[in-house]
C-alpha cells in the first residue's frame, strides 16, 4: 500500500509540474498575474508530493517490503538500517527521485527567497524549474519507476552494491546532486532572463547567491567522492579521471567560470552574453553528466545497470532542455549590448582569460571523456583515454589560470597598469621562484613538474598575503575593524582562493614524493617505507552484519618508537560474494600512511601494500577552503539585508570585490 | 547572430555521436590477439596437478578456452551455458582457473557442475598476462592452427553462443 502512495504522489507531482511549467511562463509573456501567481503555491505542492514519494521508498527500505523491485535488487535484511535508507539512492531508479527531490527543494527555496524578485521574472523562474521537473517526472513514471512490485515478492533483497556501502556513501551522492541539480536555478534565471528579454545587470545579481550555493556543494560533494574513492578502492589514488567523475568535474569547472563571469557581469555590465551561455552550459553539463552515468554508452568503475530505452528518454530529454535553451539564446542573445569597455591590462581581461581556461579545460574533459565514443561511433575502434591524456592537456590549461589568479584579485577594474602590478606583485614572485627552487630539494628531488606546482601554489599564497596586507595596512583602526572592514564575500575569495593553493600544493607533493611497496608478509615481517617500519601482526577473521572480513594489523614504528596502528580489512560481502578492500589509514597533515591488504598467500602470508602520501591531506582540506570561501561569501551583508533593499538594477554596490 | 548559433551546433554533433553511441556496447573491445597464435603455457591440471595441459596437444582441433575463477560472480551467469554446451559435445571446452586456489575450484566445479574437458591452473596469473585477460570470464575460439579466431570478453551469453561462437566453430571445423 505505502508504494502505491509513492507512486500516486509521483503521478501527482508530474500534473503540478504540468502546471508550474506551463501557466506562470505564459502568465508572464501576457502579463497574467493570476497565472504568474500559480507559481509558488505549485512549486510547493510539488516540494510536498515528491517528499511523500521519498518517504514512501525510504519506508519500503526501513521495513524490508522486498515485494518493490527497487527495494529487493538494492537492499537486504542484514544491511543495517543506515545504509538501506541511504539505499534509496544507490541504484538507478532512487537516485532519479533523489534528482527530483532536490530539484524540487532548490524550488521551493527560490519560491521563498525571491521576494525582491519581479512577479514576472519569478514566474518565469520557477516555471523553467517545473519544466525540467516535468522531464525527470516522466522518465521516472515511464522507464524507471522505483515504486513497481516485485510479484510474487523476493525472500530477500540482493544487496546495496558492496563499494555504496561505506559512510561516505551516505553523503556524497545528495552533495553532489545539490550541486548538479542546483545549477539548475542559475540556468533558470537566465533562461528567465532571455525570455523576458531583460539582460541587463540585475538577473546576474539575483542569481549570483545561488549559483555560489550550488559550487559550495558541488565542492563538497567531489571532495567527498573523491575521498571516498582514497580509501575504499584501497589503491591510494584519489582522482581516476573516470568518466563519471568527469561528469561531476565538467560541471564544476564551468561552475567556476560562470561564479567569476556573474561577479563581472554584476559590477562591470560586461561579459552578458558569456555569461548566460555559461550558466546554460553549466547546467547543460550536469545533465550531460547524468546522461552519460545513466545510459551505459561509457563504461566505468561506477557502471550502472542499463537499458537502452533509458539512453533514449535521456538524450531526447536533454536535446529538449539544452537545444532548446540554445536556440533561445542564439535568438535573444544578439539583443545583448556589449557592456562596459575593458583595457587590455585590467581586472576584466584577466577575468576573461581564466573563464576562458577553465572553459577551455571542460571541453578538453568533455573531449577526452567521449573521445572513446566518437571513435567507437566513427568506427574507429575502440580505445580508452586514461590519466595521461588528462594529466597532459590539464596541466598546461591550469598552470596559466592558477598564475592569473595571483594577479586578477590585485589588478584594477576597467585599467590597470602594469609597472604597478610587478611592482606590488615582485616580492610574492620571488619568494615563490625561490620556494620552488629549494622546497623540492629539500624534500628530496627537483623536477620541473615538481617546481612549477610549488612555484603556483606559493605564488597564490604570496599574491594573497599580500593583497591581504594592502587592504588591512596604514589605518590606525584596531586590528579586529580592520579586519572586519573588507565584505565577507572578499574574504570569501581569498580563502576560496588560498584552498587552490593548498589543494596545488598537496597535490604537487602527493604526485612527486609518494612511495610506495608491494610485499608479502607473514606474521612478524616488517617491511621499511619512507624511515618507517611497518610491522606485519597477522590477520583476523571478523563477522560483520552481512560481510565477513580478514582484519590485518600493522603496528608502525619509527627508531623503534610505536606511531600507530594500521588495520586495513578485506571483506567479502556475502550476498553479492563481492571482495571489497577497506584501507587501513593514519592520516595527519604532514603525511598519511596507508596500507592495503591483497591477496592471501601460500602459508599464511599476505600480500600487502604500502603508501607514504605526504601532504595528501591538504588535497581535501584545500577543497573545504574552497567551500567555506563560497560559504562566507554567501553570509555577505547584502544577501542578508536583501530582504529590505528592493532591487532594481541600478544600486549600487559599496563593496566592490570577486 | 552566427557566432550565437554557434554552441547549438557544437551541442547537436555531440547529440549525433550520443545517439550513436547507444547503440554501440562499450564492452565488446577487440583484442590485438585475434588473428594471432595462442600463447603457449604449459600449467598444471586442476584436478590432478601431476598432469599438464598445453595447446600444444589440442592443435588439429577447434576449441574454446575459457578463463573462469571461483571468486567471480560473472562466471555464475554464463556457467549453466557452458555446462549445456559442453552436453551437445558440439566443442571441445578447456578452462584456465585464474588466480585461484584448488579447493576454493574444486568447490565451485562440484557445486555448479564441470563444463571442461580439463582445467589448467593459473595461479599466479602469468599466463592471463600472455592472453591479455582484462577480467574475468573471458572465452577464446581457437581453430585448428592454433590460432585465437575471437575473443569474448565478459559473460557467454546465448545470444553470443548462437549468433558468434558457434557460427564460427562450425566453419572453423569445416575448414
Amino acid at each position: 500500500m505505502i508504494p502505491e502512495i509513492g507512486h500516486f504522489a509521483l503521478i501527482l507531482a508530474l500534473l503540478v509540474a504540468l502546471i508550474q511549467g506551463s501557466f506562470p511562463i505564459i502568465g508572464a509573456a501576457r502579463g497574467n498575474a493570476v497565472w504568474m501567481g500559480l507559481a509558488r503555491p505549485t512549486a510547493r505542492a510539488q516540494f510536498l508530493l515528491i517528499a511523500v514519494a521519498f518517504f514512501c521508498l525510504a519506508y519500503a527500505f526501513a521495513t524490508m517490503d522486498y515485494s518493490v523491485t527497487y527495494v529487493a535488487s538494492n537492499s537486504n535484511s542484514k544491511l543495517p538500517l543506515q545504509y538501506r535508507i541511504a539505499a534509496v539512492w544507490g541504484g538507478h531508479e532512487g537516485s532519479l527521485l533523489l534528482w527530483a527531490m532536490i530539484l524540487s527543494i532548490w524550488t521551493v527555496a527560490v519560491s521563498f527567497f525571491s521576494k525582491h524578485l519581479p512577479d514576472a521574472m519569478r514566474a518565469r523562474i520557477i516555471g523553467v524549474m517545473g519544466l525540467i521537473s516535468i522531464g525527470f517526472l516522466l522518465f521516472m513514471l515511464t522507464v524507471s519507476n522505483p515504486f513497481e512490485r516485485l510479484i510474487p515478492a523476493a525472500m530477500d533483497g540482493r544487496d546495496l552494491n558492496p563499494l555504496l556501502q561505506d559512510p561516505g556513501m551516505v553523503f556524497h551522492p545528495p552533495m553532489l546532486y545539490m550541486g548538479y541539480v542546483g545549477f539548475s536555478v542559475a540556468f533558470a534565471f537566465a533562461i528567465a532572463a532571455l525570455l523576458g528579454g531583460e539582460l541587463d545587470a540585475a538577473w546576474a545579481r539575483w542569481s549570483r547567491p545561488w549559483t555560489t550555493m550550488a559550487w559550495v556543494f558541488l565542492t563538497t560533494g567531489i571532495m567527498a567522492g573523491s575521498n571516498w574513492a582514497y580509501y575504499e578502492l584501497g589503491w591510494g589514488g584519489w582522482w581516476f579521471w573516470d568518466a563519471v567523475e568527469n561528469a561531476s568535474f565538467m560541471p564544476w569547472l564551468v561552475g567556476t567560470a560562470l561564479i567569476h563571469s556573474l561577479a563581472v557581469t554584476e559590477k562591470r555590465g560586461s561579459f552578458k552574453a558569456w555569461t548566460v551561455l555559461l550558466a546554460i552550459c553549466a547546467f547543460s553539463l550536469s545533465l550531460l553528466g547524468t546522461f552519460l552515468v545513466r545510459s551505459g554508452v561509457l563504461t566505468s568503475v561506477h557502471a550502472f545497470a542499463t537499458d537502452p530505452r533509458r539512453g533514449l528518454f535521456i538524450l531526447a530529454f536533454l536535446v529538449v532542455v539544452i537545444g532548446g535553451s540554445l536556440v533561445l539564446f542564439a535568438w535573444r542573445a544578439p539583443a545583448i549590448g556589449r557592456g562596459g569597455k575593458f583595457d587590455v591590462v585590467s581586472r576584466e581581461s584577466f577575468l576573461l582569460a581564466n573563464n576562458v581556461l577553465l572553459a577551455v579545460a571542460a571541453i578538453s574533459v568533455l573531449f577526452g571523456t567521449l573521445y572513446p565514443l566518437f571513435l567507437d561511433a566513427l568506427g574507429l575502434g575502440k580505445i580508452s583515454v586514461g590519466p595521461p591524456y588528462f594529466d597532459t592537456v590539464f596541466a598546461p590549461l591550469m598552470a596559466p589560470a592558477l598564475f592569473l589568479m595571483g594577479v586578477g584579485p590585485i589588478a584594477r577594474w576597467k585599467q590597470a597598469a602594469l609597472p604597478e602590478l610587478a611592482k606590488r606583485l615582485r616580492w610574492a614572485f620571488g619568494v615563490s621562484v625561490a620556494t620552488a627552487i629549494i622546497l623540492p630539494l629539500l624534500l628530496g628531488h627537483w623536477t620541473p613538474m615538481i617546481g612549477l606546482g610549488i612555484f603556483l601554489a606559493f605564488w597564490i599564497f604570496g599574491t594573497s598575503a599580500n593583497l591581504v596586507y594592502q587592504r588591512l595596512r596604514g589605518s590606525e583602526l584596531p586590528l579586529m575593524t580592520r579586519i572586519m572592514s573588507p565584505s565577507r564575500s572578499w574574504w570569501g575569495m581569498v580563502i576560496a582562493h588560498l584552498g587552490i593553493a593548498v589543494f596545488t600544493l598537496g597535490v604537487t607533493v602527493v604526485k612527486g614524493f609518494e612511495s610506495e611497496i608491494a610485499v608479502r608478509m607473514q606474521t612478524g615481517d616488517v617491511a621499511h617505507l619512507a624511515g618507517f617500519d611497518f610491522t606485519f601482526e597477522g590477520v583476523q577473521e571478523i563477522e560483520g552484519p552481512n560481510y565477513s572480513s580478514s582484519r590485518g594489523q600493522i603496528r608502525i614504528t619509527k627508531n623503534g618508537v610505536e606511531r600507530t596502528v594500521l588495520m586495513p580489512e578485506k571483506r567479502v560481502y556475502t550476498v553479492q560474494n563481492m571482495p571489497m578492500t577497506e584501507a587501513g589509514i593514519s592520516p595527519s597533515l604532514i603525511h598519511d600512511l596507508y596500507a592495503s591488504l591483497g591477496e592471501p598467500l601460500d602459508g599464511g602470508a599476505w600480500s600487502v601494500r604500502i603508501y607514504h602520501k605526504p601532504m595528501v591531506e591538504w588535497i581535501w582540506v584545500g577543497c573545504l577552503m574552497m567551500a567555506f570561501g563560497g560559504l562566507l561569501a554567501l553570509s555577505d551583508r547584502r544577501y542578508r539585508m536583501k530582504n529590505r533593499i528592493k532591487a532594481t538594477g541600478s544600486e549600487n554596490v559599496a563593496e566592490v570585490s570577486v | 547572430m552566427k557566432r550565437f548559433l554557434l554552441p547549438l551546433v557544437i551541442f547537436l554533433t555531440v547529440v549525433g555521436f550520443l545517439a550513436v553511441g547507444l547503440n554501440l556496447d562499450p564492452r565488446e573491445v577487440p583484442s590485438p590477439l585475434v588473428g594471432k597464435p595462442a600463447p603457449m603455457f604449459n600449467l598444471p591440471r586442476l584436478d590432478n596437478p601431476e598432469k599438464t595441459i598445453s595447446p600444444k596437444d589440442l592443435l588439429g582441433q577447434v576449441w574454446l578456452f575459457n578463463v573462469w575463477a571461483s571468486w567471480c560472480g560473472a562466471c555464475r551467469e554464463e556457467h549453466p551455458i557452458l555446462v549445456a554446451l559442453s552436453k551437445s559435445g558440439t566443442v571441445p571446452l578447456y578452462g584456465m582457473d585464474y588466480k585461484d586456489t584448488r579447493q576454493d575450484a574444486q568447490q565451485w566445479l562440484e557445486q555448479g557442475g564441470n563444463p571442461y574437458i580439463a582445467s589448467a591452473m593459473d595461479t599466479d596469473g602469468r599466463v592471463g598476462i600472455d592472453y591479455g585477460v582484462y577480467g574475468v570470464p573471458e572465452t577464446y575460439v581457437i581453430d585448428k592452427a592454433g590460432v585465437i579466431a575471437y575473443k569474448q570478453i565478459g559473460p557467454v551469453t546465448e545470444e553470443v553462443l548462437r549468433d558468434k561462437i558457434l557460427p564460427l566453430v562450425k566453419r572453423l571445423q569445416t575448414q
